[in-house]
């Protein structure tokens, strides 16, 4: 592997079943060389940290269209900062209203795309914010 | 002299629709066809499906008219289940709502109901419709987000409180807890006093499609399918009325299936009901006519009325040829349509209006019996009243002003809706075929095989409207600077998730908890011994054991299922 690959962890927390944008998103990401591992449906906010910390992910993409990103996205977040993992991005999508959003990015959440987002904008977009952070922490 | 300047500006670059074209001047193309000037080189439906530019005879040469098309109401049905369809009766207006707590949905429920809406239809909240409780650590943040959250039966006598059950017909999109759920609304009709034959509806209750799509499931495909058939097997005998599945290919769309494939996909799973119905020892004549069906419609407005018309024609063809089935009612696919949330924009949302209209056009013109319109701002949040009220009004519009309800099957003999209709019959017998080859239903979930090529379908339309070879309009073409944000939304309240806790924490403080464990014993006896799980699980509601308690002790003999990931 290479020093510059990206590695996103494609992740469905909680109990939300749509699964195509997040498996979209995936094989987008994966056409666009970027390296994805996708941790299947039902994962909690302690298996997804765990599962970011063991595949040395540069950054997490987090699916939800259920309604419960104010409580699952900042959970994430908190426990990847617990554990001393703060440099990996958190980013996502789903069906989040603008309001949320505001609040979500004051907790140092990243860029969240909505329904409609083109594949290649999130494929620069996380491109750009590893290289961003790889280069603050180099 | 013509100009070759002039020429070459022709073929390269003529104007969309103009009428100038280079056919006219005599260019030929190397095969000596006269070269046509399209927007396009080559058109394609929404799945893919390449159309010509007109249709023919030629194209339903084939065809049959008794054989294949009959008229309404008679064999095979193709035309409609109905001699009369819209004449007799308008389809059921049933819009699918529910959030918050049980109080909340009530009232949105009574809403509905004083604004004409004929028939009640429940959205649960992830916790319930994967059987977990309000208070299970999985359940957190979820609780009545996208649904309504119902843990007992007492959440759900606050539910129907003051709607009269032996006169509403009430849709209960419940899957994997189906089973419960149905418990806990046959209980709240024993209270009631409403005998059960008296009682019409649905439970979703279409577990394969689970494994496939909507991804809501309690245990693993082969006890699920128990699970069903005692349902099946209850319903039959006792809420005669009732029906017992509504076999979707909705979410297998949603999840982005093509045209085909949510028909060819559905089917087979309605045949695989049936198999274990028949295998079971249950009379399909009996049976059969209480499964329902459930169906997308998108926006390709051609493929989706042939769509329906397909349907139809291949399960009464089957019911009759491959089961035997005598009775006509058996032989009759009854479906309800919803429109297809996934082509809603969250760009300029005002414009979903439209795109809703015209898909439940397709849905009325190929015959359904009922249908939910959806709400211009579902791509942002839950559905406020004012938009759900539009969505509505969408339908009443539709069915009295416009003349589409005077006219059964008015598409009937379009050469390009019958070669539709034709070509997918022909298309999904050759998907059933490739499900046998691999060993049924059950085999291709567990290869993966439904789950990949609806994944791939929806990477395919992906791309192209990445590309901009799909246009949406609004979001890669006709873009608006400013057109988010104008909408007023509706925010579930986060104290509907503390008040339906501390709920919670009251009923299981108050009941009487021997009776609760007295319940659950029997019913993990009943499991045990392959006994209808049916009458244990409405003693559990009476009980006021809760849907995790009972779906719990299910799961302890059943087992879980989990999917293996892949994208």
């Amino acid at each position: 592997m290479s020093e510059d690959r990206i590695r996103v962890l494609v992740a469905k927390p909680g109990l939300d079943g749509h699964d195509r944008g997040a498996k979209v998103v995936a094989a987008g990401l994966r056409d666009a060389g970027i390296e994805v591992i996708y941790t299947g449906l039902h994962q909690t906010a302690e298996m997804i940290v765990e599962a970011a910390i063991q595949e040395d992910a540069d950054a997490v993409g987090l699916s939800i269209l259920s309604g419960a990103h104010m409580t699952l996205l900042p959970k994430v977040k908190r426990l990847l900062d617990e554990r001393g993992a703060d440099d990996i991005l958190v980013t996502g999508g789903g069906i989040i209203p603008e309001d949320d959003l505001a609040e979500l990015t004051k907790l140092g959440i990243g860029h969240l795309f909505g329904p409609g987002s083109p594949i290649q904008e999130i494929a620069s977009y996380i491109r750009e914010e590893v290289a961003r952070r790889r280069q603050a922490s180099a | 002299m013509t100009d070759p300047h002039a020429a070459s500006q022709a073929t390269s670059s003529e104007p969309v629709g103009s009428t100038d074209g280079a056919h006219e001047k005599g260019q030929k193309s190397r095969t000596g066809e006269p070269v046509l000037h399209q927007r396009e080189r080559r058109f394609k439906s929404l799945s893919g499906r390449e159309v010509k530019p007109y249709y023919t005879a030629e194209d339903v040469r084939g065809l049959d008219e008794a054989k294949d098309l009959g008229t309404p109401g008679e064999y095979p049905f193709t035309r409609g289940i109905h001699k009369t369809m819209y004449r007799g009766r308008v389809w059921t207006m049933r819009q699918f709502a529910g959030f918050g707590t049980a109080r909340e949905t009530n009232e949105r429920f009574k809403y509905l109901l004083a604004k004409g809406q004929t028939g009640l239809s429940v959205a649960f909240d992830f916790p319930t419709i994967t059987g977990h409780d309000s208070d299970d650590p999985m359940s957190e943040g979820e609780v009545g987000r996208c649904g309504v959250a119902i843990a007992s039966l007492a959440d759900m006598e606050t539910l129907l409180e003051g709607i009269p059950l032996d006169k509403v017909s009430t849709s209960m999109t419940i899957n994997g807890p189906a089973a419960v759920l149905l418990a806990f609304y046959l209980a709240v009709a024993k209270k009631q006093g409403v005998p059960l034959d008296k009682l019409r509806g649905t439970t979703q209750n279409d577990v394969l499609k689970e494994y496939m799509a909507q991804k809501s499931w309690c245990f693993p495909p082969l006890p699920s399918m128990g699970v069903v058939t005692d349902i099946i097997e209850f319903c039959t005998e006792h809420v005669p009325q009732w029906n017992t599945i509504s076999i979707s290919g909705y979410h297998i769309r949603e999840a982005g299936s093509t045209a085909v494939q949510e028909l060819a996909f559905t089917l087979a799973n309605g045949f695989a009901y049936v198999e274990q119905g028949i295998a079971n020892g249950l009379d399909v004549d009996r049976f059969a006519p209480r499964l329902s069906f459930f169906f997308n419609a998108h926006l390709d407005f051609f493929e989706e009325i042939a769509k329906y018309r397909a349907a139809r024609r291949i399960w009464a063809r089957r019911m009759r040829e491959k089961y035997g089935a005598k009775n006509p009612k058996a032989w009759l696919l009854r479906f309800h349509t919803q429109t297809a949330g996934v082509s809603l924009t969250a760009q300029q949302p005002e414009n979903n209006i439209v795109r809703t209209a015209t898909e439940a056009l397709s849905a009325i013109l190929g015959g359904t019996q009922s249908l939910h319109t959806n709400s211009m701002d579902e791509t942002l949040a839950l559905p406020t009243e004012k938009a759900v009220k539009i969505a509505l009004r969408t339908q009443q519009v539709l069915a009295h002003e416009i003349g589409v309800a005077n006219v059964a099957d008015p598409l009937a003999g379009s050469y390009y809706v019958e070669s539709l209709t034709d070509k997918m019959e022909a298309e999904a017998e050759e998907i059933f075929a490739k499900i046998d080859a691999m060993g049924g239903v059950i085999a291709g979930i567990e290869s993966g095989y439904f789950q990949r090529e609806i994944a791939r379908s929806a990477y395919r339309l992906q791309k192209e409207m990445d590309a901009k070879e799909r246009v949406v309009v609004g979001l890669n073409d006709f873009i608006d600077d400013d057109d988010a944000g104008s909408l007023e939304l509706l925010r579930v309240d986060p104290k509907s998730e503390t008040e339906q806790l501390a709920q919670l924490e009251d009923l299981k403080r108050s009941r009487d908890s021997e009776a609760v464990a007295a319940s659950l014993t029997r019913l993990r006896d009943a499991a045990r011994a392959g006994e209808n799980i049916m009458p244990h699980l409405i003693d559990g509601a009476l009980a006021y054991a809760t849907l995790g308690e009972m779906i719990n002790t299910l799961k302890a003999e059943y087992g879980e299922y989990h999917e293996p990931p892949m994208f």
